[in-house]
C-alpha cells in the first residue's frame, strides 16, 4: 500500500540552481526506504520536502492521496502526527534546557494528542531502551547514542506511520552505531522509516528498497538486495566499489 | 633496522583525568601501522604527541623516540625541526589545517621554501614555484597551476585534502601521520583519498600512522593494527591476525559490529 | 563513553540537585538591602529630607550618617530615597528596553532576509546614537521632566541594543536542529520562541540586561544633572552627585556617599544576574 506518493518532484532555488530534478518514489507501510546519496546529491532537501519542512517547486507530494500543502494548516496537523524525524547530531537536536520529559512530549503537546502524556513519554523511553528516571534528567547527561535514543523516543512518541532518519548514526562510534541499528529494526515493527544515508552498509541492514540520488536524479532503484548484487546504474557501481571492505573472513 | 618511531609506556594525563595509559608500539622505516579506537581511546592525542602538540593542559610521561629524537621533555626548536622532515600530519578536517586567506598555492610554497632553506638548498621564487606545481600533480589534483591560485573554500572537501596531503609531501617526511584523513568526505572521494594516499606511501617508501575508527579503511591502509580502548592498547598485530581472529573481547565486539555492516553488502564483488 | 543505553555514565544520584551560586546570594543580598532601604522610604524616613535638620555641609555623624547637604539637609535620608528611585529607574528602563528590544530582537531574526537586514541595519542606527542624546531628545519631545519620562526616555534609548543582542542570540538557536526537530513535531512558531528560544538566550540576555540597569541608573542621574530627570524633591542619587560637585573639595563626603551607594547597587544588580543564569543552567547541575 503506497502511504507517500512523491510525483514529478523538483526543488530550486530563485537564483536558478536546481537541487532535484523531477524525482518520483514512493514509501510503502512497514517497508523500509533507504535513500543514498553523497553531499551534493540533493538528500538533504528530498527530505525536508518529504518533512514539509519546504515547498517542492514542481510537483506535488502525496499522503494518502492528499496534497501534502504546508501552507494547509488543518492538513499539516495531521501530516505531522504520522510523519516523524530524527537528526544527524544528536547534541544540536535536543534542546540543552529542556528535560528529556519535556523533549519527548513535545509532539504530544504541540500535536494535542489526546493520551496520558506521563504513561506516553515512559513508554517511548522504555522502547528505546532508557531507563525510565531519564526522563528528569537533562540531555548534557547523556552519551551521543543515549542522546540519539532520546531523539528516537521524541519520533515515536505520536506514534507515527514514519520515520524519516536522516544520517543518525554517522555521528555516533561503531558499538554504537550497531546497538542503534538493531534499535531501529526492532522498532521497524511498528513504523515504518525512511532511512536517508550515505552508507550503503546501514541501509542494506534496515531497508529492504532502496533509491540511489545522484546530482538531484534518482539514478537506481529498486529492492537493495538487487541493487547490491546486481547494480545498474554506473554510479551505483562506483559507490559501491568505493564502500571499504573487511577481508573476507576465513 | 632500528625504528623510526618508538613509543614506550606513553601516558597521557590531565590534573584530573589520566587520557592515555602504557601506551607502547613502534613503527619501522617504510611500516604502515593503523591505530583503531573509538571516541575516548586517546588515538588522536597520541598523534599530537608525536610531534609535541598537546595541549599545555596536559602531561605526557614515558617515551616518545622519533627518528632518534626523544620528543618527550623536547625544547620547541628541537620539536619544530622534527615536525616535517621526520613526521608530517594531515588531519580530518582540512579547512582548519589550510589559512582560508591564502591561495593554496602559496600556502604550499611556504612549506616548500621552509624545506628547501631547511636543507640548505636556493629557495627562488621559481623553484619553489616549480616544486609546488610538481606537488599539486603529484596529489593528482587537476590543472595545479589554476588551482594553485585558488582559495580553499573555493576548493572541494576532496580537493582541500589532497592540498593538505601536499604540504605534509613537501616536507619529504619520514612518517606521515593521517589523523582520520577521510572522515569528513564522501564515500567515492575517501576511495580516492585512500588509494591517493596508498600510492604516495609506497612510492616515496614514507611509514604511515593511519587512526582512525573506520575499521574497513584501516584494514584496506594499513600492515599491522593496534587498537585503542579508553586510552590503553587491547591488542595489536598484523591486520589479518587480528580482524580474523581478535583475542580481546573488545577488539571482537568491534570487529563484530563491523562484520555486520559489511555482511550487509554482499559478497565482495 | 559512547556505550549501552541502560547505563547513566555520569554521575548518579545527586546529580539533579543545584547548588546556589555564591554570586546569587551576594548579589540578593544587596540588592535586597538596596530596595528594603527604598521601600522604608514610602512610609518612614530618618528626618523630612526637605527640611533643614542641621549645620550646612556637615560630615558624618551620630544624628547625620552622611552628613548634611548644602542646605543642612540630612543626606542620609536622601541617599535612602534616592535607592528607591534608582531601582524604580533602573528597573522601569530595563523593563520597557526589554518588552521592545526582546520583541523586535525575536522578530528581526524570524524576519525574511530582506527584512531582517532593515532591522540590523536599523539597530546599528540608533545605537550609533548616544543613549543620552535619544533619551533628552524624548524627554524634550514630551515636554516635561517627570520620573516617568526620564524612565521611558532610557528604557526606549536602550532597547536598540538589546534587540540587537537579541537578534543575534535567537539566530543562533534558530540555526540549531533542535527547533527543526520542534517544527517537525508540530510546534507552532509562537511556542517555539517560548519553549526553545527563549530559554536559550535568557542567560545571556540577562547579564546584559543587569548591565543596563547600571547604565540606566547612572542615564538617569546624567539626565538629572542637566535638569531632565526626576525633579525635586525627588532626591536621585545624580541629583546629589551634581548637588556635591561644587563642593566636592571642602566636604567629599557628599559625593562619595551617593557614589558608593550608586556603584553597590550595580555591582549587587550585576552580581544577582551573573548568579541566576549559572543557577539556571542545567549544565551546571550537580558540579562538585
Amino acid at each position: 500500500m503506497s502511504f507517500i506518493t512523491v510525483e514529478n518532484v523538483s526543488f530550486a532555488y530563485r537564483s536558478g540552481r536546481t537541487i532535484l530534478d523531477s524525482l518520483n518514489l514512493t514509501i510503502e507501510k512497514g517497508r523500509n526506504l533507504g535513500i543514498v546519496g553523497e553531499s551534493g546529491s540533493g538528500k538533504t532537501t528530498l527530505l525536508r520536502l518529504l518533512l514539509g519542512l519546504a515547498q517542492p517547486s514542481a510537483g506535488r507530494i502525496l499522503l494518502d492521496g492528499q496534497i501534502l500543502d504546508t501552507r494547509n494548516r488543518a492538513f499539516m496537523g495531521g501530516f505531522r502526527k504520522r510523519v516523524q524525524a530524527v537528526f544527524q547530531d544528536p547534541y544540536s537536536s535536543l534542546d540543552p534546557r529542556q528535560s528529556v520529559f519535556n523533549i519527548v512530549a513535545e509532539p504530544l503537546r504541540a500535536l494535542k494528542v489526546q493520551t496520558d502524556i506521563e504513561s506516553a513519554v515512559s513508554e517511548a523511553l522504555a522502547a528505546v531502551g532508557l531507563p525510565a528516571d531519564a526522563a528528569r534528567r537533562y540531555p548534557h547527561e547523556f552519551s551521543g547514542g543515549q542522546r540519539q535514543r532520546i531523539a528516537i523516543a521524541r519520533a515515536i512518541v505520536a506514534r507515527p506511520d514514519l520515520v524519516l532518519a536522516d544520517e543518525i548514526v554517522s555521528a555516533l562510534d561503531l558499538s554504537t552505531r550497531i546497538l542503534i541499528v538493531d534499535l531501529l529494526k526492532t522498532l521497524s515493527t511498528s513504523a515504518t522509516f525512511a532511512v536517508v544515508s550515505h552508507d550503503i552498509a546501514l541501509v542494506a541492514l534496515l531497508c529492504p528498497d532502496i533509491i540511489i540520488l545522484e546530482k538531484g536524479r534518482i539514478v537506481e532503484s529498486g529492492p537493495t538486495e538487487r541493487v547490491l548484487k546486481d547494480p545498474a546504474h554506473p554510479y551505483t557501481r562506483r559507490l559501491l566499489a568505493s564502500t571499504p571492505r573487511l577481508p573476507p573472513p576465513v | 633496522m632500528t625504528a623510526l618511531l618508538t613509543v614506550d609506556r606513553l601516558s597521557i594525563a590531565t590534573q584530573a583525568r589520566q587520557l592515555v595509559r602504557n601506551l607502547s608500539f613502534s613503527i619501522a622505516p617504510g611500516e604502515r601501522l593503523g591505530l583503531i579506537g573509538e571516541s575516548g581511546s586517546g588515538k588522536s592525542l597520541t598523534s599530537l604527541a608525536l610531534i609535541g602538540l598537546l595541549p599545555e593542559t596536559m602531561a605526557a610521561t614515558g617515551s616518545i623516540r622519533l627518528d632518534g629524537t626523544e620528543v618527550i621533555g623536547a625544547g620547541e626548536r628541537q620539536l619544530v625541526a622534527l615536525r616535517g622532515p621526520a613526521a608530517a600530519t594531515i588531519f580530518q578536517e582540512p579547512l582548519t589545517a589550510l589559512d582560508p586567506l591564502m591561495r593554496v598555492g602559496r600556502q604550499v610554497g611556504e612549506v616548500v621554501r621552509r624545506r628547501l632553506r631547511h636543507e640548505g638548498l636556493p629557495s627562488s621564487a621559481p623553484a619553489v614555484q616549480t616544486r609546488v606545481l610538481e606537488l599539486l600533480s603529484r596529489v593528482a589534483l587537476p590543472d595545479p597551476e589554476r588551482l594553485a591560485r585558488v582559495y580553499p573554500h573555493e576548493m572541494s572537501g576532496g580537493q582541500r585534502q589532497r592540498v593538505a596531503i601536499a604540504m605534509a609531501l613537501a616536507w619529504r617526511p619520514k612518517l606521515l601521520v593521517a589523523d582520520e584523513p577521510t572522515t569528513a568526505l564522501d564515500v567515492t572521494t575517501q576511495a580516492e583519498i585512500l588509494a591517493l594516499i596508498g600510492q604516495l606511501v609506497r612510492e616515496d617508501n614514507m611509514a604511515l600512522l593511519f587512526i582512525s575508527h573506520d575499521i574497513p579503511v584501516v584494514a584496506g591502509t594499513v600492515d599491522r593494527v593496534a587498537v585503542l580502548r579508553q586510552g590503553e592498547l587491547v591488542e595489536a598485530g598484523p591486520v589479518s591476525d587480528v580482524l580474523q581472529a581478535p583475542a580481546d573481547p573488545y577488539t571482537r565486539s568491534l570487529v563484530a559490529a563491523a562484520r555486520t555492516f559489511d555482511t550487509a553488502l554482499g559478497r565482495l564483488f | 563513553m559512547n556505550g549501552t543505553a541502560g547505563s547513566m555514565p555520569q554521575t548518579e544520584g545527586k546529580m539533579t540537585r543545584r547548588t546556589i551560586p555564591l554570586s546569587l546570594i551576594v548579589g540578593g543580598v544587596i540588592v535586597g538591602l538596596h530596595l528594603l532601604a527604598g521601600l522604608l522610604t514610602l512610609f518612614w524616613t530618618p528626618y523630612d529630607p526637605t527640611a533643614m535638620v542641621g549645620g550646612r555641609l556637615a560630615g558624618p555623624s551620630l544624628a547625620h550618617w552622611a552628613g548634611t547637604d548644602r542646605l543642612g539637609r540630612d543626606l542620609f535620608t536622601q541617599i535612602l530615597i534616592g535607592a528607591r528611585i534608582a531601582i524604580e529607574v533602573g528597573s522601569g528602563a530595563v523593563a520597557i528596553g526589554a518588552a521592545i528590544g526582546v520583541t523586535l530582537g525575536i522578530l528581526a531574526a524570524f524576519a525574511t532576509r530582506t527584512l531582517d537586514d532593515v532591522f540590523a541595519a536599523a539597530f546599528d542606527i540608533l545605537i550609533a546614537f548616544p543613549t543620552l542624546l535619544v533619551a533628552m531628545l524624548i524627554v524634550a519631545a514630551s515636554q516635561t521632566a517627570s520620573l516617568f519620562t526620564a524612565v521611558l526616555a532610557i528604557g526606549i534609548a536602550g532597547s536598540a541594543i538589546i534587540a540587537r543582542l537579541t537578534r543575534i542570540l535567537a539566530k543562533r538557536v534558530l540555526s540549531m536542529d533542535y527547533i527543526v526537530a520542534a517544527r517537525v513535531a508540530g510546534s507552532s512558531w509562537p511556542s517555539i520562541v517560548v519553549v526553545h528560544v527563549l530559554p536559550n538566550i535568557w542567560p545571556t540576555l540577562i547579564v546584559n540586561l543587569a548591565l543596563q540597569f547600571g547604565l540606566a541608573a547612572m542615564a538617569e542621574s546624567s539626565l538629572s544633572y542637566l535638569g531632565l530627570g526626576a525633579p525635586p524633591p525627588n532626591a536621585s542619587w545624580g541629583r546629589l552627585l551634581q548637588e556635591a560637585q561644587g563642593t566636592v573639595y571642602t566636604a567629599p563626603f557628599g559625593a562619595i556617599a551617593p557614589g558608593i551607594a550608586l556603584v553597590t547597587l550595580v555591582i549587587g544588580v550585576n552580581l544577582l544576574a551573573d548568579g541566576l543564569r549559572a543557577f539556571a543552567d542545567p549544565t551546571r547541575r550537580g558540579r562538585r
